[in-house]
């Protein structure tokens, strides 16, 4: 008789032994780093003192200076999200079709369109902007080309992912009836990533709406520049007027791309 | 023949063209068009402007080519205060989170515990990083600690939440099948919750220490410590030849961290 081995393991010595060895360099980078972390302690015991103090000033808020800057500012974070979002579109829309693997087969086409969008997504909007306004001055253009630079990398790469799941039946039906390329990507393509398309551009755009709202702190137009001003004047009863208005705002977006793809989907 | 072939024909004519003109659509393409043209206008954006533009750009590209390193240390203090901050703020966030969202889900918790949990993640993750580390950095004051803070809120927006969802998602067959052996609460969402939900915990949580590995290097234009702050003072003193190795090394550096991240998806799989 084969004795029957009744000691049950979930997971192999191996997989426990990297499993360990992720906790224990976990740990390691975690204790390396509070101990050489600087933080001076007397700033953590004065937080609450300093958060209170800070939401006192907030308080009565300055609603009579909404109507004056921050409704514009608003508007132009809006235009500066919408035409970020359409403006990547030129971009992102080449590189995915360079980045699926069953439209364009050369590896070198793949290497280059990876690079590029790494590099997007690996720029911080934020630094993005940084140098756009090193390069147009302060202002709107800077933002929505920090935004439009920004989104490439996030939109190229999940278009490119939608375009690879596309089925290749319909495709083929074209191809075998002599169909041009472009026809071949305007009928065969674009109608079956059509849905995946709108909810991606939707998701960024949503982003971006958060994000434009911070890029007029280093000067590329929108809420942030407001925002950025009345903190430098310590006019806190008007920061908390646009911290109140980003809210809103940021609220509505998501609420209308939730409605928008529910119906899409 | 003639008679199969005019048969045809007669059927093709009354099937509707497949790739017929859909007007909606158009008239949709139409209005973005015209909000480009509004959106152009109530910018006050140009031509002229843009291609004054760049030839700013060739400029700065000519002044940032070859990337100067020769201010190494300065560098390297602001990375290791880079990863520091990122490091720290991710296993407090990962932490965290880990109780929230399992506060938040609510097929564990009564409403009355989960919906307070869920408006507390829901706050966390409407304002943008940066605005965070503004207030944080007023009621901290300068440096690691306030970017730390400001990522912990971070990651507890986006992993507490997707967590939640995800126990939402269980199977409530094995919760019932611990549950029936008489295993307290801890038992339950040891053996029955955690085995089902870990592996996309992990998946979260390594996403998000991507996440914050990029944004640890942005805090710091607010003035909450890490490479931000040298970028920003680069950018200012118009070093952009410094700022090109600081680029450098960020993308360097989140190129390593999203392999690093792979490893660890690829051992927890």
């Amino acid at each position: 008789m084969n004795a029957i081995d009744h000691h049950w393991q979930r997971f192999t010595l191996k997989q426990k032994l990297s499993r360990y060895a992720v906790y224990l360099v976990l740990v390691m980078a975690f204790v390396q780093s509070i101990q050489s972390v600087e933080v001076i302690p007397e700033f953590l015991l004065d937080a609450p003192e300093q958060m209170a103090d800070m939401f006192s000033r907030m308080w009565p808020m300055d609603f009579a200076y909404y109507p004056v800057t921050v409704h514009d500012a608003m508007i132009e974070t809006l235009n500066i999200a919408t035409l970020g979002t359409l403006i990547t579109l030129i971009f992102a829309i080449p590189l995915a079709l360079m980045n699926a693997s069953n439209i364009v087969s050369s590896t070198w086409c793949h290497w280059i369109s990876k690079f590029f969008l790494v590099s997007s997504r690996s720029v911080n909007s934020l630094v993005w902007a940084l140098l756009f306004v090193s390069i147009f001055g302060p202002g709107v253009i800077a933002g929505v080309l920090a935004i439009a630079f920004r989104s490439i990398g996030f939109v190229g790469k999940l278009l490119g992912e939608a375009l690879e799941e596309v089925n290749m039946g319909s495709i083929e039906a074209l191809k075998a009836t002599g169909a041009s390329w472009l026809s071949i990507l305007l009928k065969g393509y674009w109608p079956q990533v059509l849905p995946a398309f709108f909810s991606i551009v939707l998701f960024r755009w949503d982003i971006n709406v958060r994000e434009s709202a911070v890029l007029g702190l280093v000067g590329a137009g929108g809420i942030g520049v407001v925002l950025d001003d009345s903190m430098n004047l310590f006019q806190w009863d008007r920061v908390a007027v646009s911290l109140l208005a980003i809210f809103i705002i940021v609220i509505l977006a998501e609420i209308l791309v939730v409605n928008v793809r529910k119906r899409l989907i | 023949m003639a008679g199969v072939n005019s048969t045809r024909l007669g059927a093709n004519k009354d099937r509707e063209n497949p790739f017929k003109h859909n007007w909606l659509v158009s008239s949709l393409w139409l209005l973005v068009v015209c909000y480009i043209v509004y959106s152009f206008n109530a910018m006050d954006l140009s031509l002229g402007r843009i291609s004054d533009g760049l030839g700013h750009a060739s400029d700065l590209l000519a002044r940032m080519v070859p990337p100067n390193f020769s201010r190494w240390s300065l560098l390297l203090s602001g990375l290791i205060e880079s990863l520091e901050i990122a490091v720290i703020s991710s296993i407090c966030g990962i932490f965290i989170s880990l109780f929230l969202g399992l506060f938040a889900a609510r097929n564990l918790m009564p409403s009355w515990i989960s919906t307070p949990v869920r408006a507390l993640i829901a706050l966390c993750r409407t304002f943008h990083p940066v605005i965070i580390a503004i207030l944080f950095v007023k009621s901290v004051g300068f440096g690691a600690l306030a970017g730390i803070l400001t990522l912990v809120v971070a990651s507890i927006g986006f992993i507490a939440k997707l967590f939640a969802e995800a126990i939402e998602e269980i199977s409530l067959k094995q919760v019932e099948a611990i549950r029936a052996t008489g295993a307290g609460f801890t038992s339950i969402i040891l053996f029955s919750v955690m085995p089902q939900v870990f592996a996309r915990f992990i998946g979260f949580s390594t996403y998000q220490l991507d996440s914050n590995l990029r944004n640890s290097t942005m805090v710091g234009i607010v003035g909450a410590g890490g490479l931000g702050g040298t970028l920003f003072s680069a950018f200012q003193r118009f070093d952009y030849d410094f700022v090109a190795a600081i680029l450098i090394v960020i993308i360097a550096l989140i190129m390593f961290g999203e392999f690093l991240s792979n490893i660890v998806r690829h051992i927890f799989r």
